[in-house]
């Protein structure tokens, strides 16, 4: 479905991606883990459009959009959910979700927004409730699940989300990652770029560690969730204190 | 200014409605340039930028007026009846450009509210500037909304001095007053609501003209100055305006 080869990418005369290259199968979870600068942000922007890419080549669905601006990209079927929500805050709840759906509206097909629509409010239930709430009143996580549902809305084939659990209650993660679970049971493809490294491995199919703008390490969930240096590095496990016990 | 300015010329040649009409678009497309010779090139403009950007550019225009049409005054005729016919109101005497004015301004008012919060376009162009990133991300083209606005309010702009110059009259530089005004009323309101902005008009209209009660004539001109800067110390979001609502948008 996506595949990026040797693209690199950053801001002004600052290089942030280095030569990355990986790929994402269509129905996958596909997710990024790293630090704090790592650039997984700015590896999601550049996908998206929002920073052209500097070279390499991405291609979504045997398309290459490296130089397509994001309103494009859009179009093509692949949506971001932008870190730290970036919600309509001065706009309802409801408005921000149809201004999702701005793509299909445009593709005349606007017979399914109605549905989508349903769909939606299905999948989270809390925004049906504050459908007429000005978007930037909402809490952190209802943001979330907004910025979710408006990428939702566009039908995209590939959803792209950026620190979904940032800021957030535990209880609330969980809600949205059984959500990202669903999607995927639905048919939607997921890259899932995190911090939270446990939580993202534990729904994922396949996993990429990203450092200092380079791809260190990849495999299947499983083999990044049982490796030694992945335990040490992102999921806080000691295993100095652990080996003199 | 550009757009009564226009009138008056073009109707000469054509009947009042129709050399409005045809002010109206020709501003209208004069906005549109604007916007895409100095505005679209830059790389996220900020606000403020385009502001400074713009002022500029009146500058510009006002100059270019001075030497396409001098300095005479002109004045577009009375819609209806003439500047010494007037209606009575329960006992008012009003000329019936007021009832133009008002009445055209309502509607406008009653249009541009239709249209951001119920047209897709409308709905669109708010989104793009609540956040213009997050816009683009929906496949919002968010450089035709800016092409866009300025043609709106450039519209609005000619269409506001078409219907107050047979009272006001116009000339090259009666642009810069009227804007000073306007941005007072805008902040008076609440920036982003035109309802408040109506109100706020009615608000600075009634104070400039009773305030020859209290101070002399003179100072008449200074009261939008002292409105726009005692809100701003005072109350940013405008008196229409709840501050949590004004604390959502971004300028």
């Amino acid at each position: 479905m996506l595949r990026i080869k040797n693209v690199e990418s950053g801001y002004g005369r600052l290089k942030v991606l280095k030569k990355i290259t990986m790929h994402i199968g269509a129905g996958e979870i596909v997710t990024i883990i790293g630090a704090n600068g790592a650039g997984k942000t700015t590896l999601l922007r550049t996908v998206s459009g929002l920073i052209p890419a500097r070279s390499g080549e991405i291609l979504f669905d045997m398309m290459e959009i490296g130089t397509l601006p994001p309103e494009k990209i859009v179009f093509l079927g692949c949506s971001l959910v932008p870190e730290g929500r970036q919600v309509f805050a001065p706009m309802t709840v409801k408005e921000n979700i149809l201004l999702g759906a701005y793509p299909q509206y445009r593709r005349k097909r606007g017979d399914q927004i109605r549905d989508d629509l349903d769909r939606v409010y299905g999948l989270f239930p809390r925004l049906k409730e504050r459908e007429r709430q000005l978007a930037g009143t909402l809490s952190g996580g209802e943001q979330q699940m907004l910025a979710i549902a408006r990428a939702l809305m566009a039908r995209p084939k590939l959803i792209m989300m950026d620190e979904p659990s940032m800021g957030l209650a535990p209880l609330v993660i969980k809600d949205i990652f059984t959500i990202v679970t669903r999607l995927r049971g639905e048919g939607s493809t997921v890259l899932l770029v995190e911090q939270n490294a446990k939580a993202a491995l534990g729904i994922a199919d396949r996993g990429y560690v990203l450092e200092t703008g380079r791809i260190i390490m990849q495999g299947t969930a499983e083999d990044l969730l049982s490796n030694r240096e992945v335990q040490r590095a992102y999921l806080g496990r000691d295993l100095d204190a652990e080996g003199t016990m | 200014m550009l757009g009564g300015m226009t009138a008056v010329t073009l109707n000469q040649f054509i009947p009042l409605p129709l050399a409005i009409l045809a002010a109206v678009v020709i501003t209208m497309i004069v906005g549109a340039i604007i916007e895409i010779v100095f505005i679209r090139w830059l790389h996220k403009p900020s606000v403020l930028r385009m502001v400074i950007i713009t002022i500029g550019i009146s500058i510009l225009i006002r100059e270019t007026a001075l030497h396409i049409w001098g300095e005479s005054v002109r004045a577009l005729p009375y819609f209806t009846g003439s500047s010494v016919s007037s209606i009575n109101l329960g006992g008012v005497y009003i000329s019936s450009q007021i009832l133009w004015v008002v009445g055209i301004g309502a509607l406008v008012v009653a249009a541009l509210t239709a249209f951001f919060n119920l047209t897709m376009l409308g709905r669109q162009m708010r989104a793009c500037s609540a956040n213009r990133d997050a816009a683009r991300l929906c496949g919002i083209n968010a450089g035709n909304m800016v092409t866009l606005s300025f043609m709106v309010s450039a519209a609005i702009g000619a269409l506001g001095g078409c219907i107050i110059c047979p009272i006001t009259y116009v000339q090259y530089d009666s642009g810069t007053p009227l804007a000073i005004k306007g941005f007072t009323v805008a902040i008076l309101g609440g920036l982003g609501n035109s309802t408040a902005a109506v109100g706020a008009g009615m608000i600075l209209g009634i104070l400039e003209s009773f305030s020859i009660w209290v101070l002399p004539t003179a100072y008449k001109e200074a009261i939008s100055i002292a409105i726009l800067l005692a809100i701003l110390f005072v109350k940013p979001s405008g008196i229409f305006g709840s501050a949590e609502a004004a604390r959502l948008k971004e300028f």
